[in-house]
């Protein structure tokens, strides 16, 4: 008989697999970015069923809500020749088949020579601070900013240099756009937005 | 069999039963809410509202879900057919979904999980995608600018509002929903509910609620007087319904979440005679119902937002306050220990 859990677990891993396949097997690239979406999604549910909650709902806010969305506003906006992207498939079927042979290779190594941590076994039995005790929330955080605090600042701090350098590659300050002056907008009182003037009839100003 | 059938079916059976019940009373409570924010437009500008339907109108949003059911859906030629249906469904779908972990009475929400805030801020992060794909599918220039402008002003307001949720969370050391709204409860009533101590970050999270949900003054997503209809122009009938449906629910549910963060949830104003003898859910709809009254005030007086002016409210106004707002509320709780724990 098959538990509840059980069957979320299998739903979850086969919709997981079934859509991260259509990723590649997709003809249209949007496609291929939404069927995406649905793996992470899956990959969530799959942390919600072991119990990680925490990390299942940052995997879907930043994953789901923020990766993705700037991954589709690009594939959207690429002009895709669908026809032409077919032809190319056989001229670059040795090389893309080569880079898959060798990272296959290299996955199966590495597997191959998994060793499990000594204390892992005992870990995960009795984890420190007690799973019954704290939200999983308050357990990351525990480590996150004691023992691991310089990592985690470090992390911050290459984002950082990465958001910068981004902003400061693309960003072209042209010269004769007229710009817009906010405070000197609000500044702008009646005195010196106003002028009366009386005109005399056929003269003007 | 008969354990399987009470130990695995019958919680579900449960589960679904209370999930029905909650979306008829919601979609009920969302028609007249409806009505009440045409009611209220038009009392501003001196009209009388829809008033034909039903004794003073009170039928009018179930007139109008007849006309769009009942009406042909047509879908563009060039449309890319499937993501063009789901793109409503989504919206429709996962606003509905936010209200999985609300508590509208003590020990009354379907799933009182732990991370109930993050659930309905990913939620809402998710909502975005409604817009992005139905611009696309569309297979139309206009709706597909309108996509990439609301996308941007959905993330960009989100930004503050999970700001504005790590300051309250700071002052309730809890993800849980029920266990934030217990944190408001205390001897001064009402003033100690956290739109008092935390009143800037109600503001700012009342002002990025109505940018996040496309209400007026920021619905540049719609705009429907210089913009045409933004990135639902292609669409009609019930997938349009969808999408207006999706629309209220977001609303109603940034609605509870500024009741559940700021005004102290189902809890009465003082704990004293006449006010808790009203139950915890009265109290709860009392307070969205004054919280939607909020944002239909702001569709009726203020003017649209232009888009620049919008971008730059949400990141050179909003971010550095909210980010100011989370240290020094971080440095008040730590050096006064009023930390929770």
């Amino acid at each position: 008989m098959m538990t509840v859990p059980a069957f979320f677990f299998y739903l979850f891993s086969a919709i997981a697999v079934a859509s991260a396949f259509m990723v590649i097997a997709g003809r249209n690239p949007v496609h291929s970015v939404l069927w995406l979406i649905l793996t992470f999604v899956n990959a969530a549910g799959l942390f919600l069923l072991v119990g990680a909650e925490f990390l299942a709902m940052i995997l879907v806010v930043v994953y789901v809500g923020a990766v993705a969305v700037l991954f589709l506003f690009v594939v959207m906006m690429l002009d895709v020749d669908f026809a032409e992207l077919r032809e190319g498939f056989l001229q670059y079927l040795p090389i893309g088949a080569l880079v898959g042979f060798v990272f296959l290779v290299e996955l199966v190594l590495v597997v191959g020579t998994w060793v499990v941590g000594p204390g892992i076994a005992s870990a995960i039995k009795a984890p420190i601070p007690n799973a019954a005790q704290v939200t999983n929330t308050e357990a990351i955080g525990r480590v996150l900013y004691t023992t691991y605090v310089h990592y985690f600042q470090i992390a911050g701090l290459v984002l950082l240099v990465a958001m910068i350098g981004a902003i400061v590659l693309t960003l072209h300050h042209r010269v004769n756009v007229k710009r817009q002056s906010i405070s000197s907008q609000n500044a702008r009182t009646r005195d010196t937005a106003i002028e009366v003037v009386k005109v005399k009839t056929g003269e003007g100003i | 069999m008969v354990d399987f059938f009470w130990q695995t079916l019958w919680p579900i059976i449960i589960i679904l039963a209370q999930s029905v019940l909650l979306l008829v009373a919601l979609l009920i409570f969302i028609a007249y809410i409806l009505l009440a924010d045409r009611k209220i437009w038009a009392a501003v500008q001196m009209r009388r509202g829809p008033n034909v339907v039903g004794p003073f109108g009170l039928l009018q949003s179930f007139a109008d879900l007849l006309k769009f059911v009942l009406k042909e859906p047509i879908i563009p030629a060039g449309a890319n057919k499937g993501v063009f249906l789901l793109a409503p469904l989504v919206t429709c779908v996962l606003a509905l979904a936010a209200w999985a972990v609300i508590p509208v009475h003590p020990g009354w929400s379907i799933a009182e999980i732990n991370v109930g805030i993050l659930y309905i801020f990913a939620i809402s992060s998710l909502m975005v995608y409604g817009v992005i794909m139905a611009g696309w599918a569309s297979n139309s220039k206009y709706p597909f600018l309108a996509a990439l402008r609301s996308a941007a002003q959905m993330v960009s307001y989100e930004v503050s509002i999970g700001f504005v949720i790590i300051t309250v969370l700071l002052c309730a050391g809890s993800l849980n929903l029920t266990k934030i709204v217990e944190a408001q409860n205390g001897p001064w009533g009402m003033f100690q509910w956290y739109w008092l101590p935390l009143l800037p970050m109600f503001v700012v999270f009342y002002i990025s609620a109505l940018a996040e949900t496309n209400r007026p003054p920021f619905d540049l997503v719609e705009a429907e007087s210089e913009l045409v209809a933004g990135f639902m122009v292609e669409y009609s009938s019930t997938p349009y319904l969808l999408f207006m449906l999706g629309e209220y629910v977001a609303i109603v549910t940034m609605c509870a979440m500024g009741t559940i963060l700021f005004l102290g949830g189902w809890l009465p104003p003082f704990d004293v005679a006449p006010f808790n003898w009203l139950p915890g859910i009265v109290w709860f709809v009392i307070k969205v119902c004054f919280m939607f009254f909020l944002f239909a005030m702001a569709k009726a007086i203020v003017p649209r937002y232009r888009y620049d002016q919008l971008m730059r409210l949400g990141w050179k106004v909003f971010l550095p306050l909210s980010l100011v707002m989370v240290v020094a509320v971080a440095a008040v709780l730590h050096f006064t220990g009023w930390a929770p724990k």
